[in-house]
């Protein structure tokens, strides 16, 4: 544990992130990216780069970049990214500009992780603080979740395969990452932005909206308020300053408000892009339309692809809402069981979303896996985690070796392909449920030791 | 009892008079009427280089652009013009095809081969003459009475995923003009039947009895074709006079038996052959509706320029004395019957010598004496046809079933060299491709991958494409449209166009019975719109009035390379 303390001081962190970096631009030097923006894992409908160009092209030639079913992202990206598609300089690989602006996407996303830890750390501590624990849980070997996460997700080979690959998911990422970070840091502006961006980026981060308010109403995790409450009583004297704060309405109307504006602006912004064009309609039917009704069935790690393309075409309909109802279904009871913890609610649902969603990429994963590196500490009696890593690994490379033997040598067939598709998906659930019932066990372990702890003084 | 029984006779009496009435008025407008329906049947036969031989048969008819026979008809088929009433077609062609054109062997750059060389399967456009929101409508309504005519599945044309509409790839297109193809149907008697039944005479009289279906279907290429074009008379727009145009191509391999055992070492005897030994059957006079009824035996350039013709230096003159003697007697053949009439070609700036076209009346020969023409060849002979400007291959690049990449290549052959030669003084000499290619849905084409290869080296794509028009698909509503405009110098060796897609994954019932064959992507139209394959023979009354050597003398089609490629794709099926 001191060794892990001690690796992970300031000077090797930094030492991490430039490694990162340096092993990410060695792999930009590969010829053609080493076809990882072809691979299914990395590049989906939503995501691609090919895509993307594909879509720049049309629009440069006068044409929607919605016309044909190719291009399904949002226009803003068309713009912003779009002319780095083209755009060579002499000599060096073809996608350099993009592939390095990936690589700043992934490392801003990896700083604002990092501030966002240390954000919930210094809660955690003061809440233990507030609760007179820090000296049955032993402060001084607590990890510094931030760095810890942030390296985890720069290094996460998920997270560099996607850079790497030219997806689109680290700025999709980022975007996820800065409403987190700014509901963390109290800075509403941000937050709404980041929220509105990644909702139009990809619909599912619209569901953030949750935790991002509980954050903004009570402020980043700490255990539950019943505990202070507690506790309070046990001491019988009621300090209102150690109580964490109620729920407070002000900042969440002020984020309504700024989140209101913020898409506004985009739209406006959109339908600006679009105005020859087909307008936001079109924009609306071939992004979020495209994400709500499978209509791409090549393959990828997840699960729909299968399944839609075997139903019958009468139950096309009844099972797309299944799927995507599975998602809202969970909200709810998630919200109420975790309100206290808002952004492990956040890390909760961008797990379910990145297992449920229609095209889901290997840069999901590398978001949900960063942000689980905030709770090391909490999530420390975690079990299967040896379990869950080896499955991570296993499936990550059998997963290539599936696909290869079906679609490229043509001896295997689509289940082989779908069966790692499925331990995946297992491996995704498994780590939800674990994930939210160790989160669990540490409250009762806190709870515990509060009620606990007069009973050992007395005897 | 007779009091009765008057009355109806009276009825009677007066009906036959309406009847007689109507008969006389009909009779006197035919007779007066400078118009007529008209039929006519012709064959036209042509010795291929290798030792095949191309029967190019001609069935036209046509229907006055009047309202006086109401709906009517002497000759022409009652299915096509309520066709055409029904769905205001302006122009439209179908054709059916087995085999692929061989372009190298057969050339390409004739009036038989431009515009009767096919992609396989069914090929279908029509113009329409409605208002543009009617034409898909029109055009569904139209594929459903073909596939009912024809016994074909050109119903499957109907959706929207399976045609197209080119903008400028076809010339008498003014966004009316919908194309669609079919390559994987297989094209056979029952087709042809349906086809036959449109003729005055089916198959039982004239030229047409030729067509014997097993020896039909025993060649090398078969093409069917079927093209109306309707006229507009007055202004209402109504009365419309329709040329229907039917047209078989047929490429067999004459029975050579005999010219093997003799010459089996020698590679280029060509064999001798005889209509009855083609067909097995024998053409026993003309069919009695047609108002002219001949077969031509063409040769072309190339094998005159080989033959040398005794008298090739005044060969204008000789043309003159229809009936010299050196023309069809000559020392390397010989023709069974003798020719009535031999036609010159007029000019030709490209070669050296002149083709030359042997007619003969069918009208003379009757169930007694049958007509048929034999050539026997005496000495050995080979020849190359004319080959279009730039031969063009399609290939699919890539392997497994991931994605790949379409590449049109186009290689000069010896007549762009004479081309070049030809134009070499002015410095600016540019060759006009035009490509047209759909591909269905499920080959997604990323056009911004498009790249242009001129010998060989990677060049940049705005410096050889002039114009391109690309309308992309949608999934499962509407194919892939690229037509490019290539201008490309004349020295040009060769030129590559490659684009790369990824290839769709499909619901499990939308994959066809026997999904491991793969599927079929439409030909690559490849013409040449500066080169017209026209060839003008002597003026003369009678030639004049042959629609099929009309059709060649004002033949503005350009060389049409079709090319036919299958695409493997692996089913997303699980083995349940």
């Amino acid at each position: 544990m001191e060794k892990v303390k001690k690796k992970i001081g300031s000077f090797s962190f930094w030492n991490w992130v430039t490694a990162s970096i340096i092993f990410r631009l060695i792999l930009i030097y590969f010829p053609k990216n080493l076809n990882l923006s072809s691979r299914p894992e990395v590049s989906t409908p939503l995501t691609s780069f090919r895509r993307l160009a594909e879509g720049y092209w049309l629009k440069q030639s006068f044409m929607s970049p919605y016309a044909g079913s190719m291009y399904h992202g949002s226009p803003l990206l068309l713009s912003l990214l779009g002319p780095l598609t083209i755009n060579r300089i002499e000599g060096q690989p073809n996608h350099l500009l993009y592939s390095l602006v990936s690589v700043i996407a992934d490392v801003v996303s990896a700083m604002l992780i990092r501030a966002t830890g240390q954000n919930l750390r210094l809660a955690y501590l003061r809440s233990l603080e507030s609760l007179d624990l820090v000296k049955q849980i032993e402060v001084s070997e607590f990890l510094f979740s931030g760095d810890i996460a942030a390296l985890i997700y720069l290094c996460n080979p998920f997270t560099i395969v996607a850079c790497v690959g030219l997806s689109t998911s680290p700025i999709e990422n980022m975007a996820v990452i800065l409403c987190l970070y700014g509901a963390c840091s109290r800075l509403i502006p941000l937050a709404a932005f980041g929220w509105v961006i990644a909702t139009h980026l990809s619909l599912y981060p619209a569901i953030l909206i949750i935790p991002v308010i509980f954050l903004l109403g009570c402020g980043p995790d700490s255990p539950p308020r019943k505990l202070f409450l507690q506790r309070h009583q046990q001491k019988e004297v009621l300090n209102q300053s150690k109580l964490p704060p109620r729920f407070s309405w002000g900042p969440v109307i002020h984020f309504a408000f700024w989140a209101f504006l913020w898409s506004v602006y985009v739209l406006v912004l959109c339908g600006i892009s679009l105005k020859q064009f087909g307008g936001l309609w079109e924009m609306f039917k071939s992004t979020y339309g495209f994400i709500l009704t499978v209509e791409d069935l090549s393959p990828n790690i997840g699960v729909l692809w299968y399944f839609f393309a075997e139903v019958f075409e009468f139950f096309r309909n009844f099972f797309l809402i299944v799927f995507h109802v599975n998602i809202l279904f969970m909200i709810l009871p998630l919200a109420i069981r975790l309100r206290h913890r808002p952004c492990y609610l956040a890390f909760v649902y961008v797990a379910i979303c990145s297992m449920l969603k229609s095209y889901p990429s290997v840069g999901d994963s590398a978001l949900y896996l960063g942000l689980l590196g905030w709770f090391v500490n909490e999530l420390a009696d975690m079990q299967f985690s040896l379990f869950l890593f080896c499955g991570y690994v296993g499936v990550s490379l059998l997963s290539p070796v599936m696909h290869n033997l079906w679609i490229w040598r043509g001896t295997g067939n689509a289940n082989f392909y779908f069966a790692t598709a499925m331990v995946y998906a297992c491996l995704q659930i498994v780590l939800v449920v674990e994930g939210v019932s160790a989160m669990l066990n540490h409250d009762r372990k806190l709870r515990n030791l509060i009620t606990g702890k007069p009973q050992d003084a007395k005897s | 009892m007779v009091l009765l029984q008057r009355p109806h006779i009276l009825l009677l009496l007066i009906d036959t008079h309406q009847f007689l009435q109507c008969w006389i008025a009909f009779g006197s407008a035919n007779e007066e009427g400078q118009q007529q329906e008209e039929f006519s049947e012709e064959l036209l036969v042509k010795p291929l280089p290798d030792h095949k031989l191309l029967a190019h048969f001609h069935f036209q008819s046509s229907a006055p652009p009047s309202t006086s026979n109401g709906c009517h008809h002497h000759l022409f088929p009652k299915a096509i013009s309520q066709l055409v009433q029904k769905f205001r077609v302006k122009e439209m062609e179908l054709s059916f095809t087995q085999g692929r054109w061989n372009y190298e062997s057969w050339g390409g750059f004739d009036p038989i081969s431009s515009s009767n060389a096919k992609p396989p399967g069914v090929e279908l456009w029509a113009v329409f003459d409605v208002p543009q929101h009617h034409i898909d409508a029109s055009w569904k309504n139209l594929t459903h009475t073909l596939s009912g005519l024809f016994c074909a599945s050109i119903n499957f044309l109907e959706s929207t995923a399976t045609y197209s509409t080119p903008e400028w790839s076809f010339p008498p297109a003014s966004g009316n003009v919908r194309y669609g193809t079919f390559p994987c149907e297989a094209v056979c008697t029952e087709n042809l039947t349906p086809w036959l039944r449109l003729l005055p005479c089916r198959d039982k009289a004239g030229i047409a009895l030729l067509l014997d279906r097993p020896s039909l279907y025993r060649g090398f290429y078969h093409s069917q074709r079927l093209h109306l074009t309707s006229t507009e008379s007055s202004s209402e727009g109504i009365d419309s006079g329709i040329i229907l145009e039917q047209t078989l191509t047929v490429v067999l391999q004459p029975n050579s038996e005999r010219a093997i055992e003799v010459h089996a070492s020698e590679k280029h005897v060509q064999p001798s052959w005889s209509l009855s030994s083609i067909f097995g059957k024998q053409v026993s006079g003309r069919c009695v509706l047609a108002k002219s009824s001949s077969v031509y035996l063409l040769l072309d350039w190339g094998l005159v320029a080989e033959l040398k013709f005794p008298n090739k230096e005044n060969g204008k003159s000789a043309a003159n004395g229809l009936t010299s003697e050196n023309f069809w007697s000559n020392p390397s053949f010989e023709l069974s019957v003798n020719p009535d009439r031999i036609f010159l070609e007029e000019s030709s700036s490209h070669s050296k010598s002149l083709s030359i076209l042997y007619m003969f009346q069918v009208e003379k020969y009757s169930e007694s004496e049958p007509f048929d023409i034999g050539l026997m060849w005496k000495v050995p002979v080979a020849w190359l046809c004319q080959q279009t400007p730039l031969h063009a291959s399609r290939f699919f690049m890539g392997s497994g079933n991931e994605r790949g990449a379409i590449a049109i290549s186009l290689k000069s052959t010896q007549f762009t060299e004479g081309f070049m030669s030809a134009n070499s003084k002015d410095g600016s000499c540019e060759l006009r491709v035009d490509v047209f290619q759909v591909v269905p849905w499920y080959v997604k084409v990323y056009f911004h991958s498009l790249r242009v290869f001129v010998d060989q080296q990677p060049r940049a794509v705005s410096d050889f494409i002039e114009k391109i028009h690309v309308s992309p698909s949608k999934d499962k509503m509407s194919p892939g449209v690229m037509e490019v405009v290539l201008k490309l110098p004349c020295r040009v060796n060769t030129a590559a166009l490659t684009i790369e897609f990824d290839k769709g994954f499909l619901r499990i019932d939308e994959y066809p019975p026997d999904a491991n064959q793969g599927f079929d992507i439409p030909s690559a139209i490849i013409s040449f719109p500066n080169f017209h394959a026209s060839m003008v023979f002597l003026e003369d009354d009678s030639l004049n009035r042959s629609p099929l050597l009309s059709k060649f003398q004002h033949n503005q089609m350009h060389s049409v390379c079709t090319i036919l490629w299958i695409i493997a794709q692996c089913a997303a099926k699980a083995c349940c």
